[in-house]
């Protein structure tokens, strides 16, 4: 049996899709597990990324940061913060988003810092606010690489919100660890093919949004 | 009025970039600064919307210290053109220009119709509202760039090289339309170039500054080409000053010989006629009077002037309309040595020689030494 088997297998089997351990029930565990990691991502490089690059500092002290964080190997921080805090939400979330915060803050320190800096000095002559040459002049500019590095954070939580299931929690990294731990090889297979899906849908809505919110302007001369 | 009053600026480095600059910038005219790079003149310009804050000294407008108002209404109050025109390009170009009409509270109706009716006063055409700058050429950039500044019909627009990046060609476009624009709306401009003929071309007023940020001369155009303060200021100008300062003597008082021109359809007598004493060539016009080229009266048969024969008469220049330096460069580069005058039609006025040209020079720069020099002393204003 091929992998392709394992696959049409998992997902022709009707027991799969009802139920606590259902595909529906499983997925939307893992989006909202991923969505949940992603803002609490976005909430903190964000700001600081736009704020850091529009003054142009601390540069030296993010790529510091956001190397150390990408040292941190994701599973073995999922250990410790539950071996610490116990079971529970909070020990997976802290390792998804030390994972993503760093692709998130460290493009958007580039971005800001990159913009064409002739405009922003005609915003400064023309007496605009210090807030809005940041959100209506940098930022607007900025926003395909801002979307671009959303987007990597967003499709590595994606993919590593599995570790979730090591600790008792849902998402679809339950049929890959049940599956192993039952040796239950088309689960694993439907599980890790779901997650890819997730993935490749995640590109998609991010591609759709940066096309939303990127001025024309922007998209063509960049 | 912009007083710079004893303006100092110095870098916590040591570097001093403006030295103890004293300026009065008249109102309602361009006053240029120019000097080579390293002599303050940008930040002469951004001291005056306080992008750059001065050492020492004070920046006065209308008498008032620019330092009494918040430093945002001060700037919303100057147009600032910058040399790459530094356009939003996430926004269209009708909304690049509406965005200080924006920032002060107007609707977006009003702003967007306030910026279709600049584009139409710089020249460009209405079809380029929903553009984004990218789709434009570095010249129309920039004319979106002196739209911006003047949407809030600022009183003083403040020009950094604006048209520094385009190629010579546009940048005359550019400088013939900014002129065109000062004489419908007499703003307060400053304007900072390193380039001599652009100083010498827009400027009402010229300030020299050298190197380290101190004032070598400010005067009128024609006075700093007749009269440099010193060395400095000379080899600043360039080699052929005496040359560029003809631009500013008119052709009018030239004596525009017409014997020598003759219509396509003239008689052997008249040609015998023409080619006289007075010039060895005479100039053959097309019946509508246009300047079509010249001949040695001896080469030419009437009635069957071949057009293909005659030698090119160059570009004439306009008489009374055109300076002396205009007429000069004509018949300099006329292959008889005489240049070929036209009235505004573009028909035959006259022909007149090197020599006449010369003549007229001489009286010129006389007459120059002689009256004018109490109006330039006027007009002058060196503060040291």
């Amino acid at each position: 049996m091929n992998v392709l088997n394992f696959v049409s297998a998992f997902f022709s089997d009707s027991a799969h899709w009802h139920g606590y351990d259902g595909i529906p029930t499983r997925l939307w565990e893992h989006v909202q597990y991923s969505l949940e990691a992603l803002a609490l991502a976005a909430a903190i490089g964000l700001p600081v990324g736009l704020v850091t690059g529009h003054y142009g500092r601390g540069g030296n002290v993010l790529s510091l940061f956001a190397t150390a964080a990408r040292a941190l190997p994701t599973f073995g921080l999922l250990v410790v913060t539950t071996i610490v805090l116990g079971f529970g939400m909070l020990p997976v979330m802290i390792p998804l988003v030390i994972l993503a915060v760093p692709p998130i803050l460290v493009t958007t320190y580039e971005a800001v810092r990159s913009v064409d800096p002739s405009p922003v000095d005609a915003a400064r002559g023309m007496g605009m606010r210090e807030a809005d040459v940041l959100l209506r002049v940098e930022l607007p500019v900025a926003l395909p690489l801002i979307f671009g590095g959303l987007r990597s954070a967003a499709i590595q939580i994606v993919s590593t919100a599995t570790i979730a299931a090591y600790v008792s929690l849902g998402g679809l990294g339950r049929y890959i660890v049940d599956g192993l731990y039952q040796h239950d090889y088309e689960k694993v297979v439907g599980g890790a093919a779901l997650v890819a899906g997730l993935a490749l849908v995640t590109l998609a809505l991010f591609w759709a949004a940066a096309k939303a919110a990127v001025s024309p302007g922007v998209r063509r001369s960049t | 009025m912009i007083r710079i009053d004893s303006v100092t600026k110095r870098y916590p480095d040591g570097t001093v970039a403006v030295d103890r600059l004293s300026l009065d910038i008249p109102d309602r005219s361009i006053t240029v600064l120019v000097g080579p790079s390293g002599c303050g003149k940008t930040t002469t310009l951004r001291m005056i919307n306080r992008m750059v804050e001065p050492s020492e000294g004070a920046i006065l407008i209308d008498g008032v210290d620019s330092r009494q108002q918040p430093v945002n209404t001060l700037r919303r109050g100057m147009g600032y053109v910058i040399q790459n025109a530094g356009l939003f390009q996430h926004r269209t170009i009708v909304d690049n220009i509406a965005t200080v009409p924006r920032m002060l509270g107007w609707s977006k109706d009003k702003a967007r119709a306030r910026a279709r009716e600049l584009m139409e006063r710089v020249g460009l055409d209405a079809s380029f509202a929903k553009r984004y700058p990218y789709q434009l050429s570095g010249g129309q950039q920039q004319r979106v760039g002196v739209a911006r500044a003047l949407a809030a019909d600022p009183p003083v627009l403040l020009m950094d090289e604006p048209f520094s990046a385009v190629d010579p060609v546009v940048r005359k476009g550019l400088q013939d339309e900014l002129l065109r624009i000062q004489a419908e709306l007499g703003k307060t401009i400053v304007f900072v170039t390193h380039d001599i003929d652009e100083a010498v071309k827009l400027g009402t007023m010229v300030a020299v500054l050298r190197t380290g940020g101190r004032l070598a001369q400010f005067a009128p155009p024609a006075e700093l080409l007749s009269d440099p303060a010193d060395a400095f200021v000379e080899d600043f100008l360039g080699a052929d000053r005496g040359i560029r300062r003809l631009s500013f003597f008119s052709s009018a008082g030239l004596e525009l010989l017409t014997a020598p021109v003759v219509a396509i359809d003239a008689t052997a007598e008249q040609i015998a006629a023409r080619g006289a004493a007075e010039s060895p060539y005479v100039l053959v016009t097309g019946l509508d009077g246009r300047p079509l080229g010249w001949s040695e009266p001896d080469r030419l048969t009437a009635g069957q002037i071949d057009v293909g024969r005659l030698l090119a008469c160059g570009r004439p220049f306009v008489a009374g309309q055109d300076s002396l330096r205009a007429a000069l460069d004509c018949a300099v580069l006329s292959p008889t040595g005489w240049a070929v005058a036209v009235d505004h039609e573009g028909r035959a006025a006259g022909v007149v020689s090197q020599d006449s040209i010369a003549e007229a020079i001489r009286g010129a720069h006389a007459a120059g030494r002689e009256e004018p020099k109490t109006i330039k002393a006027g007009a002058r204003k060196v503060i040291r």
